[in-house]
């Protein structure tokens, strides 16, 4: 969460499908090796390096193409080879219509234009700055083959760890099924031998009546009263424990009609709290992003990587098909906007009553406060759930103990100067700035 | 030593054989007390199937489930776009500028829109004309979300679709076989509204566009027309003027459709001990009345007189032979002599709708030179003409109108002969209103177009002349509406938007080059050409003279005039400025209106000279601040504020004078719970029409006038049932004459008023409103005319300012802000714009009539109205401190009591009231739960949710301005007004908690508002600004009246306020140290 970027563009695109290659670079380079070998006709076409082609892909190419799946662009598996044997262009004119593919629509060529067409007449963007070199390890990257579907992994990691909690319970159960056979079986001896006894006429000899404990108990007043005392205590301890309760929603953890997780975009792609929620800059509140948001990531990203497909069984989820949740709402099928979309209804987490005000600009833009002070570990939240109790003495502790940030705000100089004097300290809390005014929350 | 003495409670006790005091003796209560009587027979509660048992059960088995219930906090939630428009952020405001023009009022107004809803309407403080908002414009945003707004297009009573309504009107409006098309229409100043008509008027030829103004200004349009060839108003500048003399204008209230007050006030502050000087001539007790110097109450004829000896004396032409009464005479003379000593600064204003009137009043103005007046700038809100309106109807009645399509009137209420014209309307082939309502007419229409909000259309006016005022939508249309101009375009087949046309029109002859955008998004724009502009009239240039360019025609006293006003020594500019005025144009307008019957001057004063003063009773028919002309009657916050002047909610009523009612043994009277009763009376004029009204006997009403309101009594589905309140005065406004001649008696009943101010006098309580005179105020000390008051402390007299002689301890306030409010009374004309803002910023509930009878009323803010007992308030505090033991003829006893009758012309000040966020504040030390407490930055705060309504401080404070909800005012059937249904509560305020049962409230001097700002500077890193810190009342304050702001800025207008002479604390004796400070009213007194 505490990294910071300047735009989304620094922000390397963790988890989306191209980073499943991380742990395939090495089988890539046998791969080629083997091409090779095998293909030594194409080897002048083959002669770049497929994981520097890998991370230029990325960085130029991902955010209109993928390997596979035509997106904005079409897929580029093996697209020498295609434009090769299909159409019967070379690279001299895959690197022309790379470097500047409008100058070649122009030119009237007829499968630029073709292309140009198919795509809703979205011309590429040029890349002017990429090198012989540079094309030719992009080309190298997309020649290599589709990977086999990695799904029956973590599937099978999914049975094993299922059969795990199968055998733990057959074992407790074994367990307590031989206690009860224990228990059992002592009773049927100890009544054997009773019966034993009674045939051979020996007198069991009774237990020596003695007056009951609750009995005993009943006629020492002081022990009574002491206990009355603790009880009454207790319970008076316990109801005003539950009567505080009341209203108070910590840990509040609604199934939402999205599974959208926090630990997945804040956490591990570290993307900014107010990317999404822009609103907290100048509003009182955050806002919940609107769908056209998500899209501004989600248009191209419309899978996961297969790991982070597998951390979601953990959870029991899909994130495929929660992006996919998103899609309907959004109208995306996938290429364009359907129009035909439907909001979706939020399980809102933190309510404050209506009569108190709180304004996040306030506290996050002037106060300068993370936003995990109050929403807690969020960048580890799969699902979001409300941290604090959201009491007003929760609110008012922090203002007694929180400074203010007056550093380079010139509204607070000459307060701050001021009352720092007249309370005699270096720093002012947000109570003695009058945080702690009623009128300052309710109105 | 104990006493003998016999100690009794009641007179029965010292009658020593009587029964009843041998029974209490022994009980508590004289008679058994009847249990039977609530509790029921012994066998009928047998038989019940309900025991006492069951019961108990019940109660305690629904007790328990509610509390299991309240335990479960309701899901909540969240729906956030799908594309969020890039303007919106939510939580943060949006401003618009557009423009209210409903045909009543007209004003260029801000609107504060959150996401998306417009939810308070502000002063546009750009626009040079009609920026400030009166309450009427400040409550119609409440009119967009009516919940009887009509939905859709209807046929009838069912609803259509656009498409059937386009394809149904086109093909009749085309088969009509010649007979006319009327377009009848509000007043619309509009250029591109005038230019489609136009259009249509090309393609349809048989058109006639007939503006109509429900309450006429055509003898005042008529005059003017007849003079300068322009038909529109002129165009006053009060802020010019030194000396104002009106005789029967209500320029603070509606008078050539209003917008005069902040020019007026401005001159009301006394500086450089200089403030000007009006006297008013009139027969009701009017707002303008209220704030002038001088109130000469006299009857609507006498004021033709008095006009007509005000001309022959300002002119000093005695040929004029007026009848006057003594007093009057005297009051005619000296006023002439004051405009005569202030000449060119003083001007002359008239509100009789009687062209004779408006044509010598021109005249007076011309002569004068007065800078005040600007003929060449014309007031375009008012267009109709009575005579265009009348052959309208005989039209109608004859048959010879096939299709009337109406926009924004409302005839079949409006009109004094509403029936001629539904007969009319049956006669025609097609009858289309565009209507927001099922009202009166539209309800008798073929068709109801329905038509948007202001809020929601496009629109542009010219208010003035080269003023310009643009309308654009702040929300998307709530409902399925098409405003009247779209309509036009389609059957007139001009394609393309309103805002495209709109747009086009005004690049092309209206912007100059200037963008478009920005005047979109000042709302105003101003060119700088001083001439006809383009209000699209065909402006024809006739040889149609007028008798003034006639010699011939010219009557004797004309001819002198124009002989005097040469021969004073007008300077040659001048003198081309009065011939160029003789030989005028005359424009054929829109509706053609034929002028040439109206008199020339002098004739006109002859003919005001000739008026006949009847002996019998005079009605002048007036509008209220509040209600206007009766379009907005379903807006429950304009029903709800109490007329300044009367302080009566929720009704209109005939206002008498105290004699006249005497006469007509018509009475007020207060009943226990502090209501007010009144009589009713049955009015009737020329013995035809006879409506019967409640009296009210208005304090200043002149002997022998009566007045009353229009804007009530309005009928059909366009109104809830709690707002069908009042009596219509239309049918008696005969003749388009808001004079009539009446006979009144008594009828049977009695009417219960929901008047929110008992004590109608200050009763010398000097300390309440401070006021002096202009002539005191420039030459004694502070000391002597704005005393602080003592105290004595060890038998030394100490001002209550002084920290000794205070309960409490001070703190220390000077670090941070510290917020005061000014209300300068001399700007203060009462007209409740504060009132109306301060309901819409603080989601103050609406109670309904009969409790704010019972006191009951919520709004935070009050304007006070006090009148003098004696003829001023002076005298008033002579008397009182005159008064000399408990009994006789100077004792308080009954001295108190004859105060509170105010006297027949009494002196009227206004002072609102609100929270004084009193820094030693009553109220806050008596709080059990520490509920209310003080902030530092001045406020004093009320927190709702910790409030248990043990109502202690309402009781504490010395100002009554704590309101309790008695009620649940939302989402409660009972109070079924704006917080009731979804629609209405649209309009809440986001950030201003909406209060519930049981709790206290009051002004929280906007605390919402300033956090904001603070937090606006605290973000951007700057100090706040002076004038950034407002309220919603010293916001909507056009007047500048109200200062708000944070007097530890020692730069800042309120710090400069706080030390100035004339301010003061309210019941400063008290000692409760009050942030809101009061500016003692002067009054221009001198005599001349």
């Amino acid at each position: 969460m505490k990294k910071s970027y300047q735009s989304l563009e620094d922000n390397p695109t963790y988890n989306m499908k191209q980073v499943i290659y991380c742990g395939l670079t090495s089988k890539i380079y046998s791969l080629c090796i083997v091409l090779l070998l095998t293909f030594s006709t194409s080897l002048i076409a083959q002669e770049g390096d497929p994981a520097n082609g890998k991370s230029l892909f990325n960085s130029n190419c991902a955010a209109c193409h993928k390997l596979d799946k035509p997106m904005t662009g079409p897929a580029l598996r093996n697209v020498e080879a295609r434009l090769a044997d299909e159409q019967g262009l070379d690279r001299e004119w895959l690197s022309a219509w790379i470097r500047n593919s409008s100058a070649l629509i122009k030119s009237g060529d007829a499968y630029a234009n073709k292309i140009y067409n198919e795509y809703n007449g979205v011309a590429m963007t040029a890349f002017p700055q990429l090198s012989d070199q540079d094309i030719s390890d992009i080309l190298a990257y997309t020649a290599a083959p589709a990977p086999a579907p990695p799904v029956s992994a973590p599937g099978a990691e999914v049975a094993t760890a299922d059969q795990g909690g199968v055998s733990n319970n057959l074992i407790l159960g074994a367990l307590a099924l031989l206690f009860g056979l224990l228990a059992m079986a002592l009773v049927l001896v100890k009544r054997t031998l009773n019966r034993f006894a009674e045939a051979k006429g020996i007198e069991v000899v009774a237990e020596n009546k003695r007056m009951p404990l609750w009995k005993a108990f009943a006629q020492n007043q002081f022990l009574v009263l002491v206990t009355a005392i603790f009880f009454l205590l207790s319970s008076g301890y316990f109801v005003y424990g539950y009567l505080m309760q009341v209203g108070v929603d910590q840990g509040y953890e609604p199934v939402q009609p999205i599974h959208y997780s926090h630990r997945i975009h804040a956490g591990d792609n570290g993307i900014d709290c107010k990317y999404c929620h822009s609103s907290a800059r100048v509003s009182k509140t955050s806002g919940i992003p609107s769908l056209n948001v998500c899209m501004n990531c989600h248009k191209s990203i419309s899978e996961v990587a297969p790991e982070t497909l597998a951390e979601g069984e953990a959870y029991g989820v899909n994130y495929d098909a929660e992006i996919q949740k998103l899609y309907d709402a959004v109208g995306w099928d996938g290429t364009s906007y359907t129009g035909e979309s439907k909001p979706v209804k939020w399980i809102r987490i933190h309510n404050l009553p209506d009569f108190a005000y709180f304004n996040h600009s306030q506290h996050v833009v002037v106060g300068g406060i993370e936003c995990q002070t109050c929403h807690g570990p969020v960048e580890e939240m799969e699902i979001m759930y409300q941290d604090a109790p959201l009491t007003m003495g929760w609110c008012i502790n922090c203002h007694r103990e929180t400074d203010v940030k007056v550093k380079d705000n010139a509204y607070y100089t000459k307060i701050h100067e001021e009352l720092s004097k007249k309370y005699g300290v270096e720093q002012l809390t947000a109570a003695q700035m009058g945080g702690l005014e009623c009128g300052k929350c309710h109105y | 030593m104990s006493s003998n003495k016999k100690y009794w409670k009641s007179v029965e006790e010292l009658n020593e054989n009587s029964s009843i005091v041998e029974a209490l003796q022994q009980n508590e209560f004289v008679e058994e007390i009847p249990t039977d009587e609530f509790l029921g027979d012994k066998e009928s509660l047998e038989s019940s199937s309900t025991s006492r048992r069951d019961f108990l059960k019940y109660v305690g088995f629904s007790t328990a489930a509610a509390s299991l219930a309240a335990c479960e906090g309701p899901v909540i939630k969240s729906i956030p776009y799908i594309v969020q428009p890039t303007e919106i952020i939510p939580g943060v405001a949006n401003y618009y500028a557009t423009t209210i023009a409903n045909g009543f009022d007209f004003t260029s107004v801000l609107v504060k829109t959150r996401e998306g809803r417009p939810i308070k309407i502000e002063n546009n403080t750009d626009a040079a004309t009609n920026g400030m908002a009166n309450a009427r414009v400040n409550a119609s945003v409440l009119g967009l979300y009516d919940n009887l707004r009509v939905k859709a297009p209807m046929k009838g009573e069912s609803t259509i679709s656009w498409a059937t309504f386009m394809s149904e009107t086109s093909a009749t409006l085309k088969g009509l076989n010649g007979k006319a098309i009327v377009l009848l229409t509000q007043s619309m100043p509009s250029p591109s509204t005038n230019k489609l008509i136009a259009e249509f008027k090309a393609k349809y030829t048989n058109v006639k566009h007939v503006a109509y103004d429900a309450i006429s200004e055509s003898a005042t349009l008529d005059a003017y027309q007849a003079r300068y060839g322009k038909r529109g108003m002129a165009d006053y500048d009060f802020s010019k003027a030194r000396t104002i003399v009106s005789i029967g204008a209500d320029f603070l209230g509606d008078w050539q459709g209003g917008g005069f007050e902040s020019g007026y006030a401005t001159k009301r502050i006394p500086d450089h001990g200089k403030m000007s000087r009006h006297i008013q001539f009139e027969s009701n007790m009017s707002l303008t009345g209220a704030n002038a110097d001088k109130r000469i109450p006299l009857t609507p004829s006498e004021q033709k007189l008095v006009l007509a000896k005000l001309y022959s004396e300002v002119t000093g032409n005695s040929a004029v032979g007026v009848k006057l009464s003594e007093g009057l005479n005297s009051a005619v003379k000296a006023a002439a002599k004051e405009i005569k000593l202030a000449g060119r600064n003083a001007v002359v204003v008239t509100g009789i709708q009687d062209v004779n009137a408006q044509t010598t009043v021109l005249e007076i103005n011309a002569y004068l030179r007065s800078v005040a007046f600007k003929p060449g700038t014309t007031i375009n809100t008012r267009q109709g003409s009575d005579k265009a309106v009348t052959k309208l109807i005989a039209d109608m009645k004859a048959g010879n109108v096939g299709a009337i399509i109406m926009n924004g009137v409302n005839p079949v209420y409006t009109l004094p002969n509403a029936t001629e014209f539904k007969d009319g309307l049956a006669k025609t082939k097609l009858s289309v209103a565009f209507s927001m309502k099922q009202d009166e007419t539209s309800s008798l229409c073929q068709y109801i177009a329905a038509a948007p909000h202001n809020l929601e259309s496009w629109g542009d006016f010219e208010l003035k002349t080269g003023h310009y005022s643009m309308m654009q939508p702040t929300i998307r249309p709530l409902f399925n509406t098409k405003q009247f101009q779209e309509v036009l375009m389609s059957w007139t087949d001009v394609s393309g938007s309103y805002r495209d046309y709109l747009k086009s029109v005004w690049t092309k002859s209206i912007l100059n080059g200037a963008s478009f955008n920005k005047a979109v998004q000042d709302g105003v724009f101003v060119t700088h050409l001083n001439g006809s502009g383009s209000n699209g009239t065909a402006s024809v240039e006739t040889t149609t003279s007028t008798k003034l360019k006639d010699k011939k025609d010219r009557t004797f006293l004309g001819g002198v005039i124009h002989d005097v006003a040469v021969g004073v020594g007008i300077k040659d500019e001048d003198k081309d400025e009065y011939v160029t005025t003789t030989t005028s144009k005359t424009v054929s307008n829109a509706s053609g209106t034929d002028v040439s019957s109206v008199l020339a001057v002098g004739a006109a004063v002859k003919a005001l000279a000739n008026t006949k003063v009847s002996g019998g009773l005079e009605l002048s028919l007036y509008t209220k601040t509040g209600m206007g002309d009766g379009q907005q009657a379903n807006n429950p916050w304009l029903q709800e504020f109490p007329d300044p002047i009367t302080r009566t909610t929720w009704d209109n009523y005939l206002t008498i004078s105290q004699a006249d009612a005497d006469n007509l043994k018509l009475k007020n009277w207060n009943v226990a719970n502090g209501g007010l009763n009144g009589s009713y009376a049955k009015v009737s004029v020329n013995g035809a029409e006879a409506v019967t009204v409640p009296v009210l006997i208005q304090p200043g009403q002149a002997k022998g006038s009566v007045g009353m309101s229009f804007g009530f009594g309005r009928t059909s589905k366009a109104l809830k049932e709690e707002m069908k309140t009042g009596v219509n005065a239309y049918p008696l406004y005969q003749n388009f004459n808001t004079i009539q001649s009446v006979t009144i008696e008594k009828a049977a009943g009695e009417h219960e008023f929901a008047c929110v101010q008992l004590h109608n006098t200050l009763m010398g309580r000097g300390d309440i409103i401070k006021e002096t005179t202009l002539e005191v105020f420039n030459t004694k000390d502070k000391k002597y005319w704005n005393a602080v008051p003592e105290v004595s402390l060890n038998h030394i007299a100490t001002p209550v300012t002084s920290p000794d002689v205070d309960l409490w301890d001070e703190f220390d306030r000077s670090v941070g802000h510290h917020f005061n409010l000014s209300i300068d009374l001399n700007a203060c004309t009462g007209c409740g714009a504060c009132v109306i803002a301060c309901h819409a910023e603080n989601n103050v509930p609406v109670v309904g009539k009969s409790e704010m009878r019972r006191s009951r009323d919520m709004h935070w803010l009050r304007i006070d109205r006090y009148y003098s007992h004696q003829d001023t308030f002076e005298a008033d505090d002579a008397k009182k401190d005159g008064f000399n033991g408990l009994f006789g003829d100077t004792g308080s006893l009954g001295g108190f009591g004859e105060m509170e009758s105010p006297a027949d012309n009494p002196q009227v000040a206004f002072q609102p009231v609100m929270c004084q966020h009193c820094n030693h504040a009553p109220c806050e030390t008596v709080c059990p739960v520490a509920a209310t407490a003080h902030g530092r930055q001045g406020q004093n705060h009320m927190a709702y949710n910790r409030c248990v309504g043990t109502r202690y401080c309402a009781n504490n404070c010395p100002y009554k301005v704590r309101r309790f909800n008695w009620f649940l005012y939302n989402k409660n059937d009972e109070f079924d007004y704006f917080m009731n249904d979804d629609l209405g509560r649209m309009v809440l305020n986001p950030d201003v908690t909406v209060r519930s049962r049981g709790v206290m409230e009051k002004c929280s001097m906007c605390i919402q508002k300033t956090q904001k700002t603070i937090l606006d500077a605290k973000r951007d890193g700057r100090l706040v600004k002076d004038g950034e810190f407002q309220t919603a009342c010293s916001a909507a304050c056009g007047n500048g009246a109200m200062i708000f702001g944070d007097v530890n800025d020692k730069d800042s207008k309120i710090a400069a306020l706080k030390e100035d002479d004339r301010m003061y604390h309210l019941l400063e004796h008290v000692g409760t140290k009050p942030n809101v400070i009061y500016q003692t009213k002067v009054r221009n007194t001198s005599k001349a």
